[in-house]
């Protein structure tokens, strides 16, 4: 590629690249719209660099066919999803996860502050039953449609809080099968485990409709409705883990971090350019667009950067100044060797490429088999990795050899090239 | 400069330092962390100025064994407790929490973590195998990538000096964590310490390679030579690469290490102590290791054929 098109067709490719990356990085900067697509450009932040809650649930599903399963997790996402939204959390994460052989559920709530309320509202399992005076069970909160406040006037002309159910067709069904069967007898509403009424049934109700009544506030009778309405979670579940971090890194120890690893970056350029001289010059220029490119794609797909995440990316800058390191040791071996300097610069990577070849292509086996066998942190820290050393053999092979051919082009410049 | 030759006095190097660290591994264990040992986690903060020793103290005379506490700070405590019993953890968790408003002012809750027993013992059969699984697959890569090497050294051999070299680092600091732990009650075994390990592991390997590779071209460029000559020739060249790579990773995790917040240094410990030994390994254990072994090999063919001659 590099000869076929000449090295400043080169340039303008890598500087237009650049340039799209740091339009991404800046913040603040433009976000991407291309028709009905639109993608924000942010750093997402784990819960451990910003604080927050993360929760585990493991699902019981013993009482579930095999069959119905994934489709019981999937149900209960949606019904946990709902109940986040009601707390009003910015971009949870809500997703179904393996803990060995069980099913469970991670939810994280980045920044909340209610934790305990918050457990209250996800774990409850809302489950509505209609049991006949034997108990057996009729009708499940799998059939409601739809509940919803409403008053009905009692004796003495006051207005008492009820909540209306509205079941579905099969709901219907079962309702005026149930109503038939019971008449003079009660039916027995049951709502996770504590019998909220039980009225004795009057007639056959056959348009799928009923009322719950009993000494309802106009509050209770309000959060009845609604955890009716978020649907009874069509499985149990149990908390199993929970983390509340009150940003382990903090504010303060995570700029500190930063700092400190920006700094070292800083120290790392200096040694390649003392070292190295010139070349190593370049492979700074290099490296800080290494930098560019990684946080600009880190935005793009989004990847949620954890402290794991942030040593994946540690290690990836030290292969990145690796590749460079390979090829510049090459090349001085081929220059004492009295070879000609463009010679000598393509001797240089054509003889490192093995090498990076071969450790890259390792590590990025090593990552995928992270990302596919690790969980969490472990998977955080392999994406980064994996993505780093990606970016990282493009910097080297391509952007540092574009930029040592320009500036061995260069009579005056390519003097300093002889390390 | 012959490192070959002195190959002996550099595998003594690493057991020096390997076996009393798996010595204090057998003894003493790691310290698990909350994520293996599963229950509760709480981070406390105050307002008053210098009451941390005081608060550790009064925690540590509850005498429950299960519980650890450590000042972070002059401000805020630590307290982990283990216990596969989640409710008990966390009931012992508020209570140390109540106890504790009721003596200091301002007392509020930064962090809590609870972790269940599936959970902890996932997490560690999972990276258990993702480590296996991952070591399997650069030894395969490794074969397969020297597949062409010359005889008589065999591509299988490079795989699994490789490996060898990549435990030798996990067992360095893993053994030094093991004696960390035991005696100044820190650096434990936690999600953050795996990630150090997967990152020295990635850092091994790739260390590793590039003096292989050296090897490997050496071999094709001087097929006269020895193979010892090679391998050393070949450590020679690849020397000053290996050093500078490795003082450019160093001196950011040393920068890390000094200026970074305080819950990140046992993490940037770990990294530093394995790619200190990741140098080591790929350069005075990886490579001399095959020579061992070609060595080795060629000594039992030897008296093999002394044996099978007619008497």
């Amino acid at each position: 590629m590099i000869k076929k098109y000449g090295t400043f067709i080169n340039l303008f490719f890598i500087l237009s690249i650049l340039t799209i990356a740091i339009l991404i990085d800046i913040p603040k900067g433009p976000n991407l719209r291309l028709g009905p697509f639109f993608r924000e450009f942010k750093i997402h932040r784990g819960l451990d660099l910003q604080g927050g809650t993360s929760l585990l649930y493991l699902a019981d599903l013993s009482k579930i066919s095999e069959k119905e399963r994934a489709q019981a997790i999937e149900g209960a996402i949606d019904i946990i999803r709902k109940r986040v939204d009601g707390l009003g959390v910015t971009e949870p994460v809500i997703q179904a996860t393996k803990i060995g052989e069980k099913q469970g559920i991670v939810v994280e709530l980045p920044g909340i502050q209610n934790v305990e309320e918050a457990i209250k509202m996800l774990g409850q399992t809302a489950q509505l039953k209609f049991i006949t005076e034997n108990g057996q069970e009729v009708l499940t909160g799998k059939e409601l449609r739809r509940a919803s406040l409403a008053f009905s006037s009692a004796g003495g002309g006051q207005s008492v809080p009820e909540v209306n159910l509205e079941f579905n067709d099969e709901g219907r069904d079962k309702f005026a099968t149930a109503t038939k069967e019971n008449i003079g007898k009660r039916l027995i509403v049951i709502l996770d485990d504590q019998i909220i009424t039980a009225p004795v049934v009057q007639t056959v109700i056959t348009d799928g409709r009923a009322r719950i009544t009993g000494n309802f506030s106009v509050e209770e009778a309000r959060k009845l409705a609604l955890q009716l309405n978020s649907g009874a979670l069509p499985v149990p579940l149990s908390l199993a883990e929970q983390h509340n971090i009150g940003a382990t890194l903090g504010d303060k120890p995570l700029k500190e971090s930063a700092i400190a690893g920006l700094f070292g970056i800083f120290l790392v350029m200096l040694f390649m350019a003392i070292h190295y001289k010139m070349p190593g010059l370049l492979a700074d220029i290099a490296l800080a667009i290494y930098t560019a490119l990684v946080i600009a794609i880190f935005k793009f797909i989004p990847v949620t950067i954890t402290l794991a995440g942030v040593a994946g990316f540690i290690l990836s800058v030290g292969m990145a100044v690796d590749a460079n390191i390979l090829i510049f040791e090459r090349m001085r071996e081929e220059l004492r060797k009295g070879k000609l300097l463009s010679v000598a610069i393509e001797d240089g990577f054509r003889r490192a490429w093995s090498s990076i070849r071969d450790s890259n292509i390792s590590s990025i086996i090593t990552c995928l088999i992270l990302i596919w066998f690790g969980s969490g942190s472990v998977r955080g820290f392999a994406v980064t990795l994996l993505i780093g050393i990606l970016i990282s053999m493009f910097s080297a092979i391509y952007v540092s050899r574009v930029f040592l051919i320009l500036t061995a082009k260069n009579n005056r410049l390519a003097n300093f090239l002889r390390i | 400069m012959n490192f070959v030759k002195k190959r002996i006095y550099f595998y003594t190097l690493s057991l020096l330092v390997i076996i009393p660290g798996i010595i204090a591994l057998c003894i003493f264990g790691l310290r698990l962390g909350l994520d293996f040992s599963g229950g509760a986690m709480i981070e406390l903060t105050w307002q008053d100025e210098n009451k941390a020793e005081e608060v550790v103290k009064e925690i540590k005379n509850m005498g429950r064994k299960e519980i650890v506490v450590q000042s972070a700070g002059e401000k805020a405590v630590i307290v982990k407790i283990a216990s596969k019993n989640q409710e008990e953890a966390k009931n012992l968790a508020e209570e140390i929490k109540k106890n504790l408003t009721n003596k200091v002012a301002g007392v509020t809750e930064k962090n809590f973590a609870l972790v269940g027993p599936t959970v902890s013992k996932n997490l560690q059969s999972k990276s258990i195998k993702a480590v296996i699984v991952a070591s399997l697959g650069i030894i395969f890569y490794i074969a397969f990538a020297f597949r062409k090497v010359e005889k008589p050294a065999s591509p299988w051999r490079f795989g699994v000096a490789a490996i060898i070299a990549l435990l030798h680092d996990l067992l360095v600091v893993l053994g030094i964590f093991a004696i960390l732990g035991h005696f100044f009650n820190w650096a434990e075994l936690d999600a953050m310490f795996i990630t150090a390990l997967l990152t020295i592991l990635g850092f091994s390997v790739h260390d590793t390679i590039v003096v292989f590779d050296r090897i490997r071209e050496n071999l094709r460029l001087y097929p006269q030579k020895l193979f010892e000559e090679v391998v050393n020739s070949s450590l020679l060249q690849t020397l000053s690469r290996s050093i500078n790579t490795s003082l450019v990773v160093i001196i950011t995790l040393l920068t890390l290490f000094i200026l970074g917040g305080e819950t990140i240094k046992g993490f940037i410990l770990a990294l530093l102590i394995g790619i200190v030994s990741g140098t080591y390994s790929s350069i005075f254990n990886a490579s001399l290791l095959i020579v061992s072994w070609q060595k080795f090999i060629e000594k039992r063919s030897l008296n093999k054929s002394v044996h099978s001659k007619p008497a």
